[in-house]
């Protein structure tokens, strides 16, 4: 049995960052493991760790060779080996068109032959949100978005899950595999990668895969959607700052909390 | 001429908020495009949900009187069905947890691009959608170059459309195909209670993912006792086992009004202001002067909370741990 990860490198701006044209310079930018890609490899490795059955977790990106860096934590911590797909097709920019990305995922998913796969609920950099259910669709899997929780019982192929909804309120669902789960924070806690595996993630490999090589072409990721402008949002409130030290600002702060009558 | 198809959401025998507020949506784009603004109603008491919808701008509320509760599977191939059978070539879902959970799926099954979490539509000759990245720091302008298109709705960005209308109402007989139907809802489960119900507070200092570590909570710990609020915070924490599932603010967590809401090294996700944005007086405490927290805030510190919360702790007379 063999489980996928989709992994995706985000890109987080500094607190003061500048925007050129279409995106943010990329010295303003830092880049990590997506978060919710995070608790999917945790959760997939779990899996591994506690069923005989699987034999792989294989984590996939579409990312430049940036990425590998980024996309190798998710080796540290478990993953057996990555796919990384990249082509200049891609260089034009992200692709926000959830299907769209999902056309190439699903052509490594048909490779790779998974039973389930695991995705983040979005990716925080562009929080489209879509991409598991995308794939889903796309491969013809059965899915479930927003999980919590994760129990998969091997013999049937059912897996039990709940879906936090808005409120606190959960949905408790069940899936017949082979699907996809896009994975929610709090699932599970995410380890740290040990310096063991941070040394053997080194030699575990990352492979490289153009369209071509998956039997796509530039069409895959054609899409009708586009950015055609990015600004920082002018802030509607009119907030009242409170400047000066930090005991000025306590100060400030103190004299609001006493006049609202909260404290005094 | 374009005609908009917008779903509206139900759970537990309750039409929930957004319903109303994709039909502003709806009616806004339907206006725009110079269409019609169909409704779609899908499972649980269709007839009393689409009394509840037949709201002002709505033209014609089409009932699909299949399940009680949201399933993806009969959601999908309904939607497909009615997006066909209208004729409609603008869909709107709420992008809400359960539309995330089957919008995808129709933009694959119709082959149309789908564009998520918008939070502003605009329609000139073509779909134009505001939509926000990186944790609502940038806003950005997303154009549809395609006769068809499918735009899940921000919740909580339009108002809702409460004023009575006079659409017709037709049932609509979908050929759901139950051998694609597969998963199957077994139930619902509500995150457990605990010791206090910040719904029902008054005045809330809230922590954030700024707090860097477990050990520093005794700090804002101590600065609500002092003041004496009630200690909320943002999901990271209790995602971390830090802080149990109570204290959560947000669209997942608790939803809470109090007079006074300080937010402590919270960045200001969508998420966590839906949860907290009906405060009277919002207060942030954020070293970074771009946090989006700062949009919504009433009053505004930038500056450290390592250095500020001692301070006023200080200030009320209490001592910083
Ligand atoms: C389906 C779904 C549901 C969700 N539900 C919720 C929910 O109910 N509630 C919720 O909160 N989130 C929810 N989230 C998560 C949400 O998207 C954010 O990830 C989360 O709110 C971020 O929490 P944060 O602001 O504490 O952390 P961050 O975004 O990491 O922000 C930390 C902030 O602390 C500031 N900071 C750092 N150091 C200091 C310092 N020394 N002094 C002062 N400030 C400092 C930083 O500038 C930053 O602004 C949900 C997400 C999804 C997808
Ligand atoms: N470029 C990518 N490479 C690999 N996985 C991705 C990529 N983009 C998105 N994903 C996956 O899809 C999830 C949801 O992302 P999104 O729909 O873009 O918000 C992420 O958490 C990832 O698991």
């Amino acid at each position: 049995m063999k489980v996928l990860v989709t992994v995706k490198e985000v890109a987080e701006p500094e607190d003061d960052f500048q925007i050129s044209g279409l995106e943010i310079d990329e010295k303003f930018l830092e880049y990590d493991l997506n978060e919710w890609d995070d608790y999917a490899v945790e959760e997939a490795v779990q899996l591994k760790e506690e069923n005989d059955e699987v034999e792989e977790v294989v984590a996939v990106t579409i990312g430049p060779e940036r990425s590998e860096e980024t996309i190798r934590m998710a080796l540290a911590k478990g993953a057996d080996r990555a796919v990384r797909v990249w082509d200049d097709a891609f260089e034009a920019g992200e692709v926000l068109d959830p299907n769209a990305k999902a056309r190439v995922l699903a052509a490594v998913a048909e490779e790779e032959d998974p039973d389930l796969i695991f995705t983040g609920v979005q990716a925080d950099d562009d929080s489209i949100g879509g991409t598991g259910v995308a794939l889903a669709d796309e491969l013809g899997f059965q899915w479930a978005a927003v999980v919590n929780a994760f129990e998969y019982d091997i013999d049937s192929g059912v897996a039990n899950v709940h879906r936090e909804l808005e409120g606190g309120v959960e949905e408790v669902t069940e899936v017949e595999a082979p699907a996809v789960f896009t994975i929610q924070t709090g699932i599970n806690e995410p380890r740290y990668a040990s310096l063991r595996g941070i040394r053997q993630a080194q030699s575990k490999e990352i492979a490289p895969k153009t369209l071509g090589d998956l039997g796509l072409d530039d069409s895959a990721i054609e899409t009708p959607v586009g950015i055609t402008d990015m600004y920082e949002p002018e802030t509607e409130a009119d907030t009242e700052y409170i400047e000066g030290s930090a005991d000025e600002m306590a100060e400030g702060i103190a004299e609001i909390l006493r006049k609202k009558g909260v404290a005094e | 001429m374009s005609d908009v198809l917008a779903i509206t959401e139900h759970r537990q025998g309750e039409l929930r908020d957004v319903s109303h507020e994709v039909v502003t949506a709806g009616s806004e784009l339907a206006e725009a495009a110079g269409g019609d603004l169909h409704l779609g109603v899908i499972g649980g008491d269709v007839d009393a949900f689409a009394d509840a919808v037949n709201l002002e701008g709505v033209d014609t509320i089409h009932t699909v009187d299949e399940g009680e509760e949201f399933n993806h599977d009969i959601y999908t191939q309904a939607v497909e069905q009615l997006f066909d059978a209208t004729g409609a070539s603008l869909l709107l879902i709420p992008h809400t947890v359960n539309g995330m959970d089957y919008a995808p799926a129709v933009a694959g099954k119709l082959d149309v691009p789908v564009v998520t979490d918008a939070i502003e539509l605009g329609y000139n000759g073509g779909l134009e959608v505001t939509r926000e990245m990186y944790g609502s720091k940038v806003e950005t302008t997303v154009d549809v170059d395609s006769d068809e298109a499918i735009v899940t709705t921000r919740p909580a960005e339009w108002t809702p459309t409460e004023a009575d209308g006079d659409a017709s109402v037709e049932a609509f007989d979908a050929d759901i195909d139950e051998s694609a139907v597969g998963s199957t809802v077994t139930g619902f489960e509500e995150a457990a209670g605990g010791d206090v119900d910040l719904s029902e507070s008054e005045f809330i200092v809230s922590i954030g993912r700024g707090i860097e570590e477990e050990e520093n909570l005794e700090l804002v710990e101590a600065l609500a006792e002092t003041v004496g609020a009630d200690l909320g915070s943002s999901r990271p924490l209790v995602d971390n086992g830090w802080l149990p599932k109570n204290r959560q603010v947000g669209q997942s967590g608790k939803v809470v009004t109090p007079d006074v809401y300080i937010a402590i090294g919270i960045s200001g996700a969508v998420q966590h202001v839906a949860g907290m944005k009906g405060a009277d007086t919002i207060i942030a405490v954020n070293t970074d002067p771009s946090a989006p927290i700062f949009d919504i805030a009433d009053y505004g510190a930038v500056g450290d909370l390592f250095d500020v919360v001692p301070a006023l702790i200080e200030e009320f007379g209490g001592e910083a741990p």
